[in-house]
């Protein structure tokens, strides 16, 4: 199988879903009007509600949601295959993120930009919005500890990109401070930052740079690293957002359009042959049943929860028109589509033969993103003449600065909760900036440990748990769209089928997930699947009940416009 | 020559605005409410030695406190207090 007619099915699909489906949504679903005025518009302060041209809304919309997971679900997901994961992101994307995305937007923007934690609660009912506010923490929970071991992986596979992954840091807080205090343009600074993050890019192959072998003060690299990663992200995330969270996405912004765009570029001109098999019927002892499972390692990329919070956050307070949001949401949404595509084309078409596949994917959770970096290398290198050690370099920095910027926004965001349960509860100390940030990386630590040892290696596991969480996080968001469709007796199909699905699929993987961790006898794990299985079980109840209440409501409207 | 230049800049320009706005526009509301903060904490100041706080800067804080007279309601507001908090300065 030739990867540029991968490459050609996945992006011409998904091109068709925005060029067609998404104007049908908008046309007769829901029914977007030009006329509307914004809450941009509505609440202009020049602060939170601004109304921003469509293209930079879009820009930030797409630079926010796509970070390191739909990079890693693809690449583990492609164990049972390259077929079953190009499939699910392609028609995903198409039928279930893009209306996803671009309806959380519509949803908000249609009720005061409120975001959905809040709308479910009033959409839905109070107890929703508490099962959404536990689904929240038990997201970033995850995402934290899963994010630490992956980029910990990461630095201990490719010594070479220690020192550009940490010296991206340092360029991205000169960047803040050139900007702030030294008032330098914009531009100029774009240019040279970029060029001296390629320079450490470049230089990374030749000081590779590796933690001792026997550990550092008794701990294995890889739970130093961790340890390491964790009091990073603890320090970033208690610093103002311009001193090193500004400028380091606008670095991770400026590289993920420079990745995609070589990506693609060196997969037209290489045309690597795919290796892997279509539906690979000898998969490794212990990899779980591809049905559920598939649905929940690959979220994002697919459908995922996380973006709905960044679309009712940040994105609806900025739109314009109304009608932008079909190009911000659904287009965003085919943006990440595309890297998880090019995920999976980089991990099943950038090895040489099935065999050096097969040593990559030996066990269920391996592979990952490493395969991503080495097959990307590959390809990288073939299409552009680029030193693959190189290539390799730049792929790592990529993945472990998305995966970087998701750990201490994400550590921060559980700061804000924690410190939020103090004032509810008026625990005084823990309603302090510092005692809730230790709160917060303590119990991911926990989290990263406690499921895989001292190692701390086996926090991978979590990565399924993380995906039926995340698309819980959807399921909630799709529940509050499908309400407000039938409150305004527009068609419910679209969105209530990607619900029912996902829950379906959530519930049923979530039983898989148990049961293969009880036969391991992995408690840890049993107790955290249980809380998610707990809230899987009430999202659907809370589900169940809202749409018959809506439903109910409707009829009573409609009996009343025929009297 | 001279068009081809111009258009340039002007190009520039655009580009150079973009960028501002990309950079800026997801922060705009953290950095605008960490400068609330900010301001919140020198309005104390100033106003602290109304309310029984010795302030060495007494002096130069009066000559501001006139000019900061437009803020000082919704800022009494902020800190929780729904009329001003001196029964000799009223602004509600």
């Amino acid at each position: 199988m030739s990867s540029i007619v991968l490459m050609l099915l996945g992006l011409g699909g998904m091109a068709l879903g925005f060029f067609v489906y998404s104007k049908f949504l908008a046309l007769v679903v829901f029914k977007l009007s030009d006329t509307f005025i914004t809450p941009a518009h509505e609440f202009e302060d020049g602060v939170d509600f601004v109304p921003t041209n469509k293209f930079v809304l879009w820009g930030h919309h797409f630079t926010s949601v796509a970070g390191a997971a739909p990079i890693v679900g693809p690449a583990i997901a492609v164990i049972w295959g390259w077929l079953p994961a190009f499939l699910w992101v392609t028609f995903g994307t198409i039928f279930f993120a893009g209306i996803h995305d671009f309806g959380a937007i519509w949803a908000s923007v249609r009720n005061r930009a409120k975001s959905v934690g809040t709308l479910t609660g009033e959409v839905v009912g109070t107890r929703a919005r508490a099962i959404f506010s536990i689904v929240i923490f038990l997201v970033l929970l995850m995402v934290n500890a899963v994010f630490g071991v992956v980029i910990a992986r990461l630095l201990i596979n490719n010594p070479s990109a220690v020192v550009p992954v940490w010296g991206a840091i340092i360029v991205a807080l000169i960047i803040g401070q050139a900007i702030y205090r030294a008032k330098i343009s914009l531009p100029l600074v774009s240019l040279l930052g970029v060029i001296a993050l390629y320079a450490l890019i470049y230089i990374g192959p030749d000081v590779p740079l590796a933690l001792p072998a026997e550990g550092v003060i008794g701990l294995s690299p890889s739970a130093a690293w961790i340890l390491i990663l964790f009091a990073y992200a603890a320090i970033a995330s208690l610093l103002p957002v311009w001193v090193l969270l500004q400028p380091r996405d606008y670095i991770n912004g400026l590289q993920l359009f420079v990745g995609l765009i070589a990506l693609y570029g060196a997969i037209l001109v290489a045309n690597p042959t795919v290796v892997a098999p279509m539906i690979n019927m000898d998969v490794p002892a212990g990899t779980p049943s591809m049905i559920p499972l598939l649905f929940v390692t690959i979220a994002c990329g697919a459908i995922s929860g996380f973006h709905g919070l960044v679309a009712s956050g940040t994105t609806s307070k900025q739109l314009n028109k109304e009608t932008d949001a079909r190009f911000v949401g659904y287009f965003g949404a085919t943006g990440e589509g595309a890297l998880a595509l090019a995920a999976i084309i980089a991990a099943t078409a950038g090895f040489a033969t099935f065999a050096d596949w097969q040593g990559i994917y030996h066990s269920f959770g391996q592979g990952g993103v490493q395969a991503f970096v080495t097959g990307g290398a590959n390809i990288l290198s073939a299409g552009t003449g680029l030193d693959i050690a190189v290539a390799g370099t730049m792929l790592t920095v990529m993945a472990a600065l998305f995966a970087g910027t998701t750990m201490d926004t994400g550590l921060r965001l559980q700061r804000y909760i924690f410190q939020e349960w103090g004032e509810i509860y008026n625990i005084k100390w823990m309603a302090k900036p510092l005692p809730a940030t230790l709160l917060s990386v303590g119990s991911c630590l926990v989290l990263a440990f406690g499921a895989g040892g001292a190692e701390g290696s086996g926090g991978l596991l979590i990565w399924p748990l993380f995906g039926t969480s995340n698309q819980l996080l959807a399921g909630l968001t799709l529940l509050v769209i499908t309400v407000m469709l039938v409150r305004r007796g527009s068609p419910t199909v679209f969105t209530l089928v990607p619900l029912v699905f996902i829950l379906v699929m959530s519930l049923y993987a979530l039983l898989e997930q148990l049961r293969g961790f009880y036969l391991k006898e992995n408690w840890f794990l049993l107790g955290l699947g249980a809380v998610v299985l707990v809230a899987a079980v009430f999202v659907t109840l809370e589900s169940v009940a809202a749409l018959k209440r809506a439903k109910a409501e409707r009829k009573e409207t409609e009996a009343k416009e025929a009297n | 020559m001279k068009n081809t230049f111009s258009r340039l800049k002007y190009i520039y320009k655009k580009a150079s605005a973009a960028g501002a706005e990309y950079y800026n526009a997801p922060y705009r509301a953290a950095i605008a409410r960490a400068q609330r903060d900010e301001d919140d904490l020198f309005m104390l100041l100033i106003f602290s030695e109304m309310m029984g706080i010795p302030n060495p800067a007494s002096w130069y804080c009066l000559e501001l406190q006139p000019l900061l007279l437009e803020r000082f309601h919704a800022w009494h507001l902020r800190m929780g207090m729904e009329r001003s908090p001196y029964d000799h300065f009223r602004c509600c």
